[in-house]
């Protein structure tokens, strides 16, 4: 036993034991959030089943029927049932209950309902049942009775279902249409009118509202008018097209009612589906998950705007940050007399990396917003006031905070980086007659980018997944436009952004729909994962190819 | 080869098998390029070179031997103030080079460093290219001109008698090449920016016996050219390549004369004791 430890074989173990902890754990987080998240898209079975209505009164229980997808179930005791009236007829200690998405939130009020599983009989998986995926009260679940046109009925029965699909096509490419329109023309008209407005009140700041000054931009404005009222004739035509066709369906207590196809994004008979078509239907909505806008308080619908504000502030940090701290970094490590003072100057930067940091968030909103952004607005944006441009929260404030957040990181990266490049090449360059600012800039930084890129990767993963700063700073539930756009001049960093990490705790614990949202968490969690993945394999790839580049003489 | 032959025979110098031509030379009858007067230096209290007074002659080589530690490194490393990076070490006395102090408050020290080429030990190319790393002290000086710097490549590549074996991957990474062939890229390196003084310290140790062949050739071509002043403590290598020697001992330099001289009749016994190997 002696002899076994001195070989030095359990500690072995022991390392190799926390090791596979470690990666059982990772693993295990990410196969959770995964399976999680990415079963939520596919399209499950809807049952269709015979449901008696438990109630404490004792009047005798009706029996309805029960259209919906099982999501969940769980165990509760016959004792807990008890309590609450119910009176199950079983031997068994607990009994299965199962949580059913009925949807038609319009007519139930509720999407999802609690089913005691004893209670359901004649479960069944007709094919004919449709899943229609609104805009508006989330999904319905039922039959499909006719398809209408302006009051009239054009199909029904067997026909109304390829009928629905050939016209909801076309309401699809309309509202693409309409949605170009509105987003991209008229918003950008809208963009230049706000612009026109400020250049206005702008010249009444400035004492210059010269007659001809202000009939230049009159004469502007009436251009952008005329347009407009060009593209609002186009809307109306489409408006009254999109909102044509309807169909009528029966909803599980068999009462029909009217759907406006306007309000149908997609619609399935999920069990009549193939295993192909499943495929498809489930790409397809992972798809419109990652591109598309939220719909319905972010409970439904895409992220694509959280994916682009994550991204982007995240770039937008890097670039502020890496030049900012490698500067820093040369500094304390190339010009600085080593001693005390840059002694203390490393502990403080070391510790401003464990600072919290909501900290770092109040100090943005206290300084970048209020004090920095209130006298930008005072000195460039006067005309816009009382309404703040910078001085409030915006994606710029955003990545300004996390990049004096990371700074540190990338300080003591860019130091360690500048610290192992041998003093053979710096000698070796010195010896040529360069001065140490011309060492530094041609041998010595060049060589020390492969650290530099390891500090802005470290830098990357902790930004990205922040998020108590940033809601101080200007990250908001819903952003009405990107902070890019096809508006001159393009980069909008004053604007607030949406942000995934936000989007979690908003989806899942600020929404009024929260058995909804917990898959779209789980769908976000790995989606924030996969982007922040993806931002550091790309710095990894271009640092490794940088490192093979200045690989230096081995010392 | 025939070095490993000699070096297990006997460890005292004859000169004559080295197959070198007898020559005789005297300080007297050269130029002076180099005078160091009284120089001492000192790393913090310890004090690492004695006094030395030293003429070191133009278009020569001038070799320092003596055991590990004796200063002759330090001393080479003065003459183009290169001690001037490591933190606590002081200076007195002065170093003329062309009769200038180069310890002067207003000496231009990259102005100077670029008259005093040095290579160092290890080879320590740039992770450049071989183009680049000889380009680097033109592009120092502000040569833009395309022509003017491939024309100096060459030629700085041809003087380093490197240029048949890289012409064909001048813009391959210089890290790619063998040690005797990344020494020379530094020679070239070195005589690029055209210096009048060439300080080689140790500049064949790391390398195998064809490699630092080579590099002794190179040395021998090069003093028409420049002053040559290399240490070494390969004795051999001294007798082969220098006109004059200096021996330097615990800081302190022992003898300074004609290479021939010291090698068969030193002046000082700790000299002979060295060159015959009873110590060192």
């Amino acid at each position: 036993m002696k002899k076994w430890f001195k070989s030095g074989d359990p500690w072995i173990w022991l390392n190799a034991a926390a090791v596979s902890a470690s990666l059982i754990i990772v693993i295990g987080l990410l196969l959770l959030i995964a399976v999680q998240g990415l079963s939520h898209f596919w399209p499950k079975a809807v049952m269709q089943a015979q449901y008696i209505q438990a109630n404490a009164t004792g009047a005798k229980p009706a029996s309805i029927r029960i259209i919906g997808e099982i999501h969940n179930d769980e165990e509760v005791s016959i004792e807990q049932l008890k309590d609450v009236g119910i009176n199950l007829e079983t031997d068994k200690d607990t009994a299965t209950r199962l949580l059913v998405k009925t949807g038609n939130r319009d007519i139930s009020g509720a999407d999802f309902k609690w089913m005691l599983q004893p209670y359901l009989t004649e479960e069944e998986y007709p094919e004919d049942i449709i899943v229609l995926e609104r805009r508006e009260w989330g999904n319905f679940y039922g039959y499909l009775k006719t398809v209408t046109d302006n009051e009239k009925v054009i199909a029904s029965g067997a026909d109304a279902w390829p009928e629905l699909g050939k016209r909801l096509q076309r309401t699809e490419d309309l509202y693409r249409q309409i949605r170009d329109i509105e987003k991209g023309d008229i918003g950008s008209i809208n963009y230049k009118m706000e612009k026109l407005r400020l250049a206005k009140r702008r010249l009444e700041l400035d004492k210059e509202d010269t007659p001809e000054n202000l009939a230049k931009l009159i004469s502007r404005r009436n251009i952008l008018e005329k347009e407009y009222a060009v593209l609002e004739k186009d809307l109306s035509i489409l408006y009254s097209q999109f909102n044509q066709g309807s169909i009528t369906a029966e909803t599980m207590s068999g009462k029909v009612i009217k759907i406006s196809l306007a309000k149908i994004v997609r619609a399935y008979q999920p069990n009549a589906l193939n295993l192909f078509e499943k495929i498809v239907l489930y790409i397809q909505k992972v798809g419109e998950f990652i591109f598309d806008d939220p719909r319905e308080a972010n409970t439904e619908g895409g992220i694509f705007p959280a994916i682009f504000g994550t991204v982007m502030m995240v770039l937008l940090m890097s670039v502020l940050v890496t030049p900012f701290g490698v500067i820093a970094a040369v500094y304390l490590r190339e010009y600085a007399k080593q001693g005390a003072v840059t002694r203390i100057i490393r502990i403080a930067v070391n510790n401003l990396a464990g600072v919290p940091s909501i900290v770092y968030g109040v100090f943005g909103l206290g300084f970048f917003i209020y004090f920095l952004g209130g006298n930008i607005d005072q000195l460039f944006y006067a005309e816009a006031l009382p309404s703040p441009t910078f001085g409030t929260p915006g994606i710029l404030w955003s990545s300004l905070t996390l990049a004096i957040l990371t700074v540190p990181v990338v300080i003591v990266a860019t130091e360690e980086g500048l610290s192992r490049i041998p003093r053979a090449i710096r000698e070796g360059s010195l010896a040529l007659g360069a001065t140490k600012a011309e060492t530094l800039w041609r041998t010595v930084l060049p060589m020390a980018t492969p650290a530099m890129m390891t500090g802005m990767i470290l830098a990357i993963a902790r930004a990205a997944g922040e998020v108590a700063p940033l809601m101080l700073v200007g990250v908001v539930k819903l952003a009405p436009s990107l902070p890019l756009d096809i508006n001159a001049p393009f980069f909008h960093l004053e604007r607030k952004f949406m942000h995934l990490g936000f989007h979690i705790y908003d989806v899942g614990f600020q929404s009024p729909n929260v058995e909804a949202a917990r898959p779209l968490v789980y769908a976000t969690a790995f989606l924030l994962i996969g982007v922040i993945i993806l931002l550091n394999l790309s710095a990894i790839y271009i640092r490794n190819r940088l490192r093979e580049q200045y690989r230096a003489v081995e010392s | 080869m025939s070095m490993n032959n000699e070096t297990t025979k006997s460890h005292s110098i004859d000169i004559s098998a080295l197959g070198r031509e007898q020559r005789s030379n005297t300080l007297a009858d050269e130029t002076i390029c180099i005078t160091t007067g009284n120089l001492n230096l000192y790393y913090g209290e310890k004090r690492a070179l004695h006094d030395i007074n030293l003429t070191i002659p133009e278009k020569k080589v001038s070799a320092f031997i003596g055991p590990s530690g004796c200063g002759k490194s330090t001393l080479l490393r003065c003459l183009n103030r290169m001690n001037d990076l490591v933190d606590g070490c002081r200076i007195e006395g002065n170093v003329q080079i062309d009769g200038n102090n180069i310890y002067d408050k207003n000496v231009d020290v990259s102005e100077l460093r670029r008259r005093v080429g040095m290579v160092f030990q290890k080879p320590n190319p740039f992770p450049k290219t071989i183009y680049e790393n000889v380009a680097y002290g033109l592009r120092l000086q502000g040569i833009k001109s395309r022509r003017t710097i491939d024309e100096v490549v060459e030629k700085s590549l041809r003087g380093a008698a490197l240029w048949d074996e890289v012409k064909d991957r001048l813009h391959d990474s210089a890290l790619g090449l063998s040690g005797g062939q990344q020494q020379r890229v530094v020679i070239a390196r070195a005589i690029a920016i055209e210096p009048e003084v060439l300080l080689l310290d140790e500049p064949a140790s790391a390398l195998d016996p064809i490699s630092t062949l080579k590099i002794e050739e190179l040395i021998t071509d090069l003093k028409e050219r420049y002053t040559i002043v290399i240490v070494t403590h390969n004795m051999q290598q001294a007798a082969r390549v220098s006109d004059y020697t200096a021996f330097m001992y615990m800081g302190e330099m022992i003898e300074f004369g004609d290479t021939d001289k010291i090698f068969t009749n030193p002046g000082k016994k700790q000299t002979e004791d060295y060159i015959t190997g009873r110590y060192g």
